[in-house]
């Protein structure tokens, strides 16, 4: 081969990698508004997120049949960044910068959120948050539409305690961080409030996907079947919770001598459990598919219909997802562009109503309000509502529980627009 | 006699007051808060009548209904709902019938007095148990009452002891000196952890130094035992991950072990097992037990059938390149997974766990055994012994070892080498499935399941030995052993941290494993 | 001379296409209006950047798998090692230089970093641990295990348990290593914004350096002398050992070069990526990487570069194309290169390109 020829290759090839790269130039029509669906549908957590992806879509569909938003149509962006969070952030980054979406919805772990995060900030992009986390956090690109510890974990206790007189407690849950952060704040609350001793609460962690739990259960037993009533509070995650049901179940603990509360098993966790076993077992979120109100039922027919099969569940995230997208359709519409900064403004105070009968306003923290609500499983794998605050409770971000956030606040009108504002030394830590 | 007929009067005369009992509690019953709920029984309770039992054990096992155009309770049977009032059965659509709901409050409180109904039953079983959950809920007087009362009407020696326990435990609470001894005595061969807590108690708070000395030697002679059954269930929980451990390894030990192919995709080959009793409970939806074992064979056969095409299609064209079997086995390890989250969906599917597989068994206060994990570890243990007889017996196991150990002489004496290879991947591989089955019991099925298993499926095999079936049980039940002695001390976490660190240090000592293969052929 | 200069190795006229395009990509970058056709953004910088972490990375298992002939099932665990390292050093970076608490610290409540961050706070001694821990890791593991003579799947396998055991021990939250959230929210490095075009423009540079420079030192080392010593170990080690070398020396010195590099290329790969986690560590990441050599082409080194680049950038895209239905794509892609294309890609390239007789890459025993 000649060396001219050689070096005609060399930069033929150079320029098809380089036009590869540069793909972004197909640029799409211009009368459609685009979102980014940023949810894993591979790998370990499609088993939750993949729900999510098919929520937006029909959301999208419905929008778009009702006249999408500012008279244009509504496109969705699909990726797959796989469970895989240095993929998220290369994903977000994709939709942000080459498909210039004007929102993204999307993440579920903790971690992801994480590694998005920067990106959204540097890129000034809106990330809708679904799914209930461990507070500390208030960014002025993210709006969390999940839970707050305030708005799951606390209630749940109180419940327990009013209800049952608990006075022994076992926090179990996966060794990461929001299992590992609510167990403190719970821990620093029921020690404070209830007064209860370190000798009557015992704290467990296991590893993700733990699958063995005899000797934990083993344990729990004896401690919580030794004369004084106890509860244990479960952050378990994902699928290590099948086995530590089915243990339970098979170890002999009934709901009624050792009740489970758990953060992180709605319905669709349960779809794959056999649940006859767990009947009385409870669940605190802030929605449940068996809420009886005309806007659940309509979601959840248009949720079988779009999904043609009507055995497939609703659950928290999904409605968190309905609100999120909700709040942002109104927000454009009251922006009247899809102007990132412009539609950030607009969405702090937007009040869309929620699927269990009242509204979620979006509150300048970046976080939305909620009503709490407890389900005892049942045995065809819904929950029964047994209790339900009176009105809806504004989640926190800097938990009032931890020593070092207890004086923190976020709030991002004007004149704060801060992340992280000290209350008492009154100065922004994070902007 | 003359009681029998007294109470015999007496439950006539409350059966026909209650006859209209429901209709004025059913509405409240039916559409007041849970609170309200709890004190109409409480109430319903008081007036103690056999004949709305029926009632309380619908209603706790989530079997009553409202039925809110006739205003009537209806109870669910057989998917038919009877009229509580004249037990018609009422023919109306499923959806104008409403759940009466519940909650735990309400269940224990009818669970409390289900045992006291209990205590007078027929048989003697029932009775048993009933006077043995009794310990440590009496509370009320009116308890202590009724069951002063039934000690009189008891006949069984065993009853009684366990009813006059549960009385001396429940006098524990406030009682003089004198009093204190003669109810420790009492109590002195019980086991119940809440006696154990109620003693701990005793020993620490301000009392009599008699009755403190008496209470500290029971609790001492107490913990002793328990200690000791504590190891006899730390050792059962150990031998029965380590059963799990040898279930999903055992497979691989056949398609590592012996055939030396690195199968990445050993882990979905668990997972196919564990969709066939999905599917076949999916069949049979009447019959969760049926299916279960009717899918053992399926499985068996389905996942062969999947790994001999795997064999057939891929694998064939790269032995004696055993890391290229590495990548085209985690492609098809991808793919598998790829294609069952389409079929099947992403999310995990429920498996019915049949009744005989629920529960366990109750040696004593200290030891109860769980039901599944025994069918586990007698499964586990009895493919092994299927598999180690194939192996060592069959002329397929004779063929499979002359190929691994000399695949040219063997085919030069006549080995058909491709159809063994084959039919040796079907085995290993419908061993997988069969590991499917089982771990269906225990753990989720869902497109992840396999991956789960892999690491520890490898890890186990290493540690016996490659090659080496007794290997693979040995290192089975030492990795689950050594997991379920460490996991108390260090909590799961650091227990697993710890048992692999200690595996990569034994390989150093003993590089090739527990029962490292001999002979020419390991230099291969 | 160009003429010579390539015929020497195919991997230079990859390393030479692949400067070319880097180049390219910094000039379109740089100097044309964000508007224009030509214009690159920052996403592909940021791309290709990651990707050349990733071809580091391959080439370094390529070492050890390809020439060496010991397959590590492990090598991520040096990569994230590296990557930590970096990662402790960023996310204490402050505004001018200053250090402050990682975000993390008020979950675990922190006051102070404990000792084993100490070296977290100074550049040059980031860049001496990033080369430092990873090496030390391998050469420790590396010691006991050449001298106890592990080969083999034994060793394939427990360097699998090494990086499984380390993912799990990052995961506590009591390591200090900020928990299943890893370290993120990096702001600055050396005082300039991490998120500046300047920054990422200059990172994408010195990555490509790094990696040019890599292959080189890699190219040189296996056409010594020793490097026929480690190509005689991966065909016949007892032969080798007969002969009167000591294999298990010259084993650990390839293998702790080898993690070296790893950790380099994490270190590199962390501030671009923004964020280093303990999934970094999982045992599938790492058969990934070794899935990159063989579909790219063992025992070539250039081969290693290509296959990280080309499974990544099919990953990239078909994850995009198809969310839904991209792990067939890619399963497939492995099953068909390792049934069709024993040699991998460039097994391809080789035979258009050059006439020249390669080395054979003959099968390692296991």
């Amino acid at each position: 081969m000649s060396i001219t020829s050689k070096i005609n290759t060399t930069i033929k090839l150079t320029f098809l990698a380089a036009g590869l790269f540069t793909a972004n130039l197909i640029y799409a029509a211009e009368n459609t508004i685009k979102i980014g669906v940023l949810h894993s549908l591979s790998g370990s957590m499609a088993i939750s997120e993949s729900t999510l992806k098919d929520t937006l879509l029909m959301l999208v569909e419905e929008q778009n049949k009702k006249g999408g938003v500012l008279g244009k149509q509504i496109e969705a962006v699909v990726v797959d960044p796989a469970s895989n969070w240095s993929l998220f952030a290369e994903k977000s980054r994709d939709l942000l910068a080459k498909d210039k979406v004007s929102a993204v919805f999307g993440c579920w772990t903790s971690v992801s959120r994480k590694s998005v995060l920067p990106i959204f900030e540097e890129l000034n992009g809106i990330l809708f948050y679904p799914v209930q986390y461990e507070g500390e956090e208030s960014s002025k690109n993210i709006f969390y539409t999940g839970a707050a510890p305030n708005q799951q974990a606390i209630p749940a206790v109180d419940y327990l305690q009013k209800e049952f007189n608990i006075e022994r407690w076992v926090l179990v849950g996966t060794d990461y961080v929001y299992p590992r952060t609510t167990n403190k704040i719970l821990e620093t609350y029921l020690k404070d409030h209830y007064g209860v001793k370190d000798s009557d609460i015992m704290i467990n962690y296991t590893p993700f996907s733990h699958s063995d739990w005899q000797s934990i259960i083993a344990d729990i037993k004896k401690f919580g079947l030794a004369g004084k009533k106890t509860a244990v509070i479960s952050t378990i995650n994902g699928d290590a919770n099948v086995p530590f049901y089915k243990e339970l179940s098979n170890q002999g603990i009934s709901a009624d001598q050792l009740p489970v509360i758990a953060f992180s098993v709605g319905e669709e966790e349960l779809s794959g459990i056999d649940t006859a076993p767990l009947v009385g077992h409870l669940a605190s979120w802030n929605y449940f598919q068996s809420i009886d109100n005309d806007l659940n039922s309509e979601f959840i027919n248009n949720w079988h219909a779009f999904t043609k099969s009507d055995k497939r569940v609703t659950n928290d995230p999904m409605e968190a997802t309905y609100i999120g997208f909700n709040m942002w359709v109104k927000a454009v519409e009251k922006a009247g562009t899809d102007d990132t900064t412009a539609v950030q403004n607009a969405l702090i105070g937007v009040t869309v109503p929620n699927l269990t009968g009242s509204y979620a306003v979006m509150m300048p923290n970046h976080h939305i309000t909620k009503p709490i609500m407890i389900g005892e499983i049942q045995d065809d794998g819904q929950f029964e509502v047994v209790y339900k605050s009176a009105g809806t409770i504004v989640g926190d971000e800097w938990s009032d529980y931890l020593p070092g956030s207890k004086s923190m606040i976020a709030d991002w009108r004007t004149p704060l627009v801060c992340g992280k504002y000290d209350v008492s030394k009154k100065v922004c830590l994070k902007d | 006699m003359r009681r029998m007929i007294l109470i015999c009067l007496l439950w006539m005369i409350t059966n026909l007051a209650t006859a209209a009992l429901p209709d004025q509690f059913a509405q409240r019953l039916a559409k007041g808060s849970l609170t309200e709920k709890q004190q109409l029984i409480n109430e319903m309770i008081k007036e103690n009548d056999a004949s709305i039992q029926p009632l309380f054990t619908a209603l706790v096992e989530g079997n009553l209904y409202w039925l809110d155009t006739n205003s009537t309770l209806a109870i669910k049977q057989d998917n038919q709902f009877i009229n509580w009032s004249n037990k018609q059965v009422i023919d109306l659509p499923k959806n104008q019938f409403k759940r009466i709901t519940i909650n735990n409050n309400i269940r224990q409180l009818v669970a409390q007095y289900q045992l006291q109904i209990k205590l007078s039953s027929n048989t003697i079983p029932t009775r048993r148990n009933a006077a043995k959950a009794l310990f440590g809920h009496i509370q009320s007087p009116s308890q202590i009452n009724i069951i002063v009362e039934r000690l009189a009407l008891e006949q069984d020696s065993e009853v009684k002891q366990r009813l006059l326990e549960a009385l001396a435990f429940a006098k524990l609470e406030n009682c003089q000196q004198n009093e204190c001894l003669v109810l420790l005595t009492q109590l002195s061969n019980v086991t119940n952890p809440i006696f154990v807590q109620k003693l701990q108690q005793m020993t620490s708070i301000e009392g009599s130094q008699i009755v403190k000395e008496k209470a500290q030697s029971l609790l001492d002679k107490l913990t002793q035992k328990k200690a000791m059954y504590e190891k006899t269930e730390q050792v059962y929980f150990g031998i029965s991950l380590g059963a799990v451990l040898v279930l999903a390894a055992i497979g691989l030990a056949i398609t590592f072990g012996v055939m030396g192919v690195i199968n990445m995709a050993h882990g979905e080959l668990i997972m196919i097992g564990a969709y066939t009793t999905y599917v076949m409970q999916q069949l049979l939806p009447n019959y969760p037990g049926i299916a279960l074992i009717l899918s053992v064979p399926a499985a068996f056969l389905v996942c062969g059938a999947v790994g001999m095409l795997i064999e057939i299609s891929v694998i064939r064209y790269l032995y004696g390149r055993p890391l290229e079997t590495l990548l085209a086995t985690f492609g098809i390890s991808l793919l598998l997974q790829q294609l069952f989250r389409t079929l099947f969906s992403p999310l995990n599917k429920a498996i019915i766990t049949p009744s005989w597989m629920q529960g366990s068994i109750q040696v004593n206060d200290f030891l109860s055994l769980t039901i599944n994990r025994l069918y586990v570890i007698g499964f586990s243990l009895t493919i092994f012994i299927v598999l180690l007889l194939i192996m060592k017996k069959t002329s397929l196991g004779l063929n499979v070892r002359a190929i691994s150990m000399n695949p040219l002489m063997a085919r030069c004496l006549g080995v058909k080498a491709s159809w063994v290879n084959a039919l040796t991947f079907g085995l290993g591989s419908g061993i997988a499935g069969l590991a499917g089955v089982a771990l269906s019991q225990i753990t989720n099925v869902g497109p992840n399941l396999g991956q789960n298993y892999i690491i520890d499926s490898f890890m186990v095999v290493v540690f016996g030995g490659v090659g080496n079936l007794w290997g693979t049980l040995i290192a089975g039940l030492t990795l689950g052993l050594a997991n379920k002695f460490l996991e108390p001390i260090t909590g799961a976490m650091l227990a697993k941290i710890m048992v692999l660190i200690s595996l990569v240090l034994f390989i150093q000592k003993r590089p090739r494993g527990l029962f490292p293969q001999r002979g020419r052929a390991v230099e291969g | 001379m160009l003429t010579k200069y390539f015929n020497q190795d195919n991997g230079r006229y990859v390393l030479f296409c692949l400067t070319l395009l880097v180049i390219y990509l910094v000039m379109a970058n740089l100097f044309f209006p964000t508007n224009s056709l030509f214009y690159v953004g920052n996403q592909t910088i940021i791309l290709v950047s990651k990707y050349l972490c990733y071809a580091l990375l391959a080439l370094s298992v390529d070492l050890v798998w390809g020439y060496l002939g010991i397959l590590s099932l492990g090598h991520g665990a040096f990569f994230a090692l590296g990557g930590y390292m970096m990662g402790m050093y960023l996310s204490v970076q402050g505004e001018n230089g200053s250090t402050t608490l990682p975000e993390f610290a008020s979950f675990i409540n922190w006051q102070n970093l404990p000792w084993y961050w100490m070296g977290a706070d100074n550049f040059l001694s980031t860049l001496l641990l990033v080369m430092l821990i990873p090496g030390l890791v391998a050469f420790i593991f590396g010691y006991m295990t050449f001298r106890s003579r592990v080969s083999g799947v034994y060793l394939s396998i427990i360097t699998q348990a090494l990086t499984f055991a380390l993912m799990l021990a990052f995961q506590r939250n009591e390591m200090g290593f900020g928990g299943d959230n890893g370290l993120t929210n990096f702001k600055y490095l050396l005082g300039f914004s991490i998120t500046s075009n300047g920054m990422r423009v200059m990172l994408l540079l010195i990555t490509l350096i790094v990696v040019v420079i890599s292959y080189l030192i890699c190219y040189q080392l296996i056409k010594s002398k020793l490097g026929k010593v480690i190509i005689a170990i991966r065909d016949a080690e007892a032969r080798v050992r007969f002969v009167g070398y000591r294999v298990e020396n010259v084993k650990l010195a390839v293998f702790t070069f080898s993690a070296v590099l790893a950790g380099i290329a994490g270190a590199l790969y962390v501030p671009q990526v923004g964020i280093i986690t303990p999934i970094e560590f999982l045992p599938l990441n790492s058969i990934e990487i070794v899935v990159w050599v063989a579909v790219g082409g063992r025992a070539t080194l250039y081969g290693a570069i290509v296959g990280a680049f080309l499974v990544n950038y099919c990953k990239s895209l078909f994850t995009v194309w198809f969310p839904d239905e991209w792990l067939f794509a890619l399963g497939l892609l492995f099953v068909l290169v390792t049934l069709f294309l024993p040699k991998g890609i460039v097994g391809l390239l080789k035979l258009t390109h050059s006439k020249k007789p390669q080395l054979k890459p003959q099968e390692a025993s296991l």
